[in-house]
């Protein structure tokens, strides 16, 4: 039985040992390394990527990144509890009402970008309309700044927000608020007290997802976003391809990286990443 | 209840905002002009992109390169799920989860520096195999998740049913767990093409120049500006990916 | 008679619990032996063992002498009924029950998947899949799964337990028939005494892992040797501090005392139990015991003097 299970596991094994572990293994040692003349890296080794990470212009925009993500995720929460509350109390329809939240997020992540391009510039949809209808003489410059990143962001993790949130108040004993309506409490004291401290699995299970995918975020920025609108994603893919300083786009991916693991530490309480 | 008319409206309100902008983008893809204006009916921007041999030979190669990570990836993904199914493997399935929640850029350069690592002593390139490889590696996760859901409904006595009849633990899986899951499966390959068909970030690092896929080629057209084009494109891909989703959904509900 | 499986000291631990402690029993050919006990006994423990699904920690299992513990399942002419049956939904009736002969790789099995069919009263359903049978219908589906193989010894893990309650006594008796028309050694676990006492040659009955007694029906149920198989098969008056006892049917009651070999003792009635086929009637000892009296009417009231008693025959005396 453990031999054919040994079997049974090897592939998966070797695949992500192989095109998994060990790239991210490479890509710690290249952080420690120099820059190659032609891009790539070389010896000695150096801490040297380490320390760019200080210089106040990665500082500023991871410190972007953040307040970006965070306001992203805020947004996430709270337009997405209603939408979670509603499909958990809609009864027969609620995977109908569930596979609408989900559908447009398993089709092209690319396109959803787009169409927000489509949307905000200068000649999109809602510039044309609106000078259309009187209300502004000028277009307005919606695209190419962090607005339209969080729009973007928004739009594209809102359903990461709605799953989880939606799993646990659909599982919350309804008569539990009849009890706290029993007991004397009005709707929005119920909500505080009752609701609310109930969903919390499902509220850090939501913004763990929703602020890991953001603080990552690389098309968005990329397509949405103006220059100066840049995360720690384009400074990534900026240094593998255009600047050619592997070493430090290694290294800031780790910090991505490390970022990425201590949060979901930090927020994930044992048990609640019932994924795997 | 009262609130649930509030409720109600303010669902209507935000699936808008979810809907909308691709249907938007639909409704314009058929629009005869060029500009924000509705003009009329016209097929001209789907012509248009057919006749592009660029668009379309990415289209091919994204199809051959869905196809063959989403076989490579269902099997290894599902005999994974098995094994993990029977007996817990912490440090496999935690590396899975990782691998999951690892932001794709991360998985991108870390791929083309083992790419790069590996073309010194083999003399070999970019292309599409090293997409597909690419592909696999992060279209596994899902698969594994998918197959372990369906096995979860599983029932294990089935197994030892068909073993206590004379069937050894590989005859069970085939003859007896394989058919149960199936459905979910099934439901964990379409998921995965889907994830291999849209992928941008990972692909455009490890892709090699011959071997364009098109979410690159959209990429490229749309950083240039909008075009109807796109459009055209955008919503034949969303249809496409749509229909698929909505299978894999339907099997993954079967019981 | 010779025996067709044995477990000798048998033992299944887990840290920190013994599901199964030191069993040892044996099973004659032919014979209807049922496993009885409560819940988390140790007998569906003990089932898997013999069936080969879990590894006993220690001891021997033994079919017609030969030791199987270390066999795989599909290694062992033992067949299993599983509780909610573990049909496969995927096939049909007929493809259910020639399971077993194809895994043999038998190419004829046809005849006998007919014949295995007719003997539980299938026929007519062979393309039937398991959703669209009754939880009755399927029972016999495993019934016929599992006997087309002609096992040595057929374990059935409280197959009627998953049935309608009105269903289970006639199924009961069909069982009983099946086994005495196939001579199949059944080996029958049960949390139910009375379907025990009614189907079995022989009862080992078990507690927390270990066996308490081994028996006959009747000796199990008229001398049991400890207390916990008394008040597991029926009720008991319990006397002398737990040490003996003695059955409510036997208990007599009356408002003379009586001659004879009896055991007597003063009551008060404190109130009576209309049963249908019977009244208990429950009184208090003088030394605070209650008693419970059966008679076949009533006629007592709350606060009446009575006497207690009993044949010395029937009282039951346990071990150390």
């Amino acid at each position: 039985m453990n031999r054919l299970r040994t079997w049974f596991l090897a592939p998966a094994r070797t695949l992500n040992f192989v095109f998994f572990l060990v790239p991210l293994a490479i890509i710690l040692a290249y952080s420690l390394m120099s820059r190659g003349i032609y891009g790539g890296v070389e010896m000695p080794w150096t801490f040297e990527s380490y320390q760019r990470l200080f210089d106040p212009l990665y500082g500023g925009i991871l410190m972007r990144s953040f307040a970006i993500s965070l306001l992203s995720t805020v947004l996430c929460l709270v337009l997405g509890y209603p939408l979670a509350l509603f499909i958990a109390r809609s009864g027969a329809r609620r995977n109908l009402y569930l596979n609408l939240v989900m559908l447009p997020f398993w089709t092209s992540f690319l396109v959803r970008t787009y169409a927000w391009m489509f949307l905000l510039r200068d000649t999109g949809l809602i510039n044309t309309v609106l000078l259309a209808m009187g209300v502004i003489r000028e277009p307005l410059p919606l695209l190419y700044n962090d607005g339209a990143v969080v729009l973007g962001l928004v739009y594209g993790y809102l359903p990461f927000m709605v799953l989880p949130l939606y799993t646990t108040l659909e599982r919350l004993d309804k008569s539990l608020f009849e009890a706290a309506a029993d007991l004397g409490a009005r709707p929005f004291v119920a909500f505080v007290q009752v609701m609310l401290p109930l969903s919390m699995p499902g509220i850090r299970a939501g913004s763990i997802l929703v602020f890991i995918s953001c603080i990552g975020a690389y098309l968005t920025p990329d397509l949405l976003g103006g220059s100066k609108t840049i995360m720690i994603g384009n400074v990534v893919q900026n240094q593998f391809t255009g600047a050619r300083d592997w070493p430090f786009g290694a290294a800031c991916s780790l910090v991505l990286m490390a970022l990425v693991m201590i949060l979901l530490k930090l927020f994930l309480r044992k048990g609640e990443d019932q994924l795997l | 209840m009262k609130s649930s008319r509030w409720l109600s409206a303010y669902a209507v309100g935000v699936y808008a905002f979810l809907h909308v902008p691709l249907l938007v983008l639909a409704a314009f893809s058929f629009n005869a002009s060029k500009f924000t204006v509705w003009q009329g009916f016209s097929l001209e921007w789907y012509r248009l992109a057919f006749a592009n041999d660029v668009l379309v030979e990415s289209a091919w190669n994204s199809l051959w390169i869905a196809l063959a990570s989403t076989a490579i990836a269902t099997t290894a993904g599902t005999l994974c799920a098995y094994g993990l199914w029977k007996r817990k493997a912490p440090i496999l399935a935690g590396s899975l989860y990782l691998s999951l929640v690892t932001p794709e850029i991360v998985t991108g350069v870390s791929l083309l520096a083992l790419y790069q690592w590996i073309f010194r002593f083999l003399r070999l390139q970019l292309g599409m195999h090293t997409v597909i490889l690419a592909h696999v590696a992060f279209c596994l996760a899902y698969v594994v998740i998918t197959v372990i859901a369906r096995l979860r409904t599983f029932d294990a006595s089935l197994e030892e049913a068909a073993m206590d009849l004379g069937a050894t633990e590989w005859q069970a899986f085939r003859l007896v767990t394989l058919p149960a899951i199936l459905p979910g499966v099934i439901a964990a390959a379409l998921l995965a093409f889907t994830v291999s068909i849209d992928d941008y970030v990972i692909t455009s690092l490890v892709a090699g120049v011959d071997s364009e896929t098109l979410p690159m080629v959209v990429y490229q057209m749309a950083r240039r500006g909008v075009s109807p084009v796109v459009n055209a494109i955008s919503t034949l891909l969303v249809l496409f990916l749509g229909i698929l989703i909505v299978a894999s959904e339907r099997l993954q509900q079967r019981t | 008679m010779e025996a067709v499986l044995e477990l000798r000291d048998v033992s299944k631990h887990y840290p920190g619990h013994r599901a199964v402690h030191r069993v040892s029993l044996a099973v004659e050919a032919g014979a209807f032996y049922s496993i009885l006990g409560p819940s988390g006994c140790g007998k569906t423990s003990t089932l898997r063992m013999i069936a080969g699904f879990d590894e006993p920690t220690s001891g021997e299992i033994l079919l017609r002498g030969n030791p199987i513990q270390n066999l795989r399942p599909y290694q062992r002419p033992i067949n299993t009924v599983f509780q909610r049956y573990a049909l496969f939904p995927h096939l049909t009736v007929r493809g259910n029950v020639e399971f077993g002969l194809k895994r043999r790789g038998e190419t004829d099995y046809d005849a006998k998947v007919d014949e295995a069919l007719e003997m539980v009263e299938l026929t007519g359903k062979e393309s039937r899949m398991p959703a669209q049978l009754s939880g009755g219908e399927q029972q016999r589906v495993a019934l016929a799964r599992s006997l087309v193989l002609t096992p040595e010894v057929l374990l059935l893990d409280e197959p009627l337990s998953a049935l309608d309650p009105n269903l289970r006594k006639s199924v009961r008796l069909e069982l009983k028939a099946l086994q005495r028309r196939t001579g199949i050694t059944f080996v029958f676990i049960t949390h139910d005494q009375e379907e025990a006492l009614s189907l079995s040659d022989r009862i080992a009955v078990m507690n927390k892992g270990e066996v308490e007694q081994i028996g006959t029906p009747h000796e199990i149920y008229l001398h049991p040797t400890t207390p916990f198989v008394a008040g597991f098969l029926g009720a008991v008056n319990w006397i002398d501090g737990g040490k003996a006892g003695v059955r409510p049917e036997a208990t007599r009651i009356g408002r003379v005392a009586p001659e004879g070999d009896v055991r007597i003792l003063q009551a008060r009635v404190s109130h009576s139990v209309f049963l249908g086929n019977c009244v208990h009637v429950e009184t208090v000892t003088a030394l605070g015991g209650r008693i419970v009296a059966e008679v076949a009417a009533d006629g007592y009231r709350e606060g009446d003097a009575v006497y207690v008693w009993w044949r010395s025959a029937d009282e039951l005396r346990f071990g150390s």
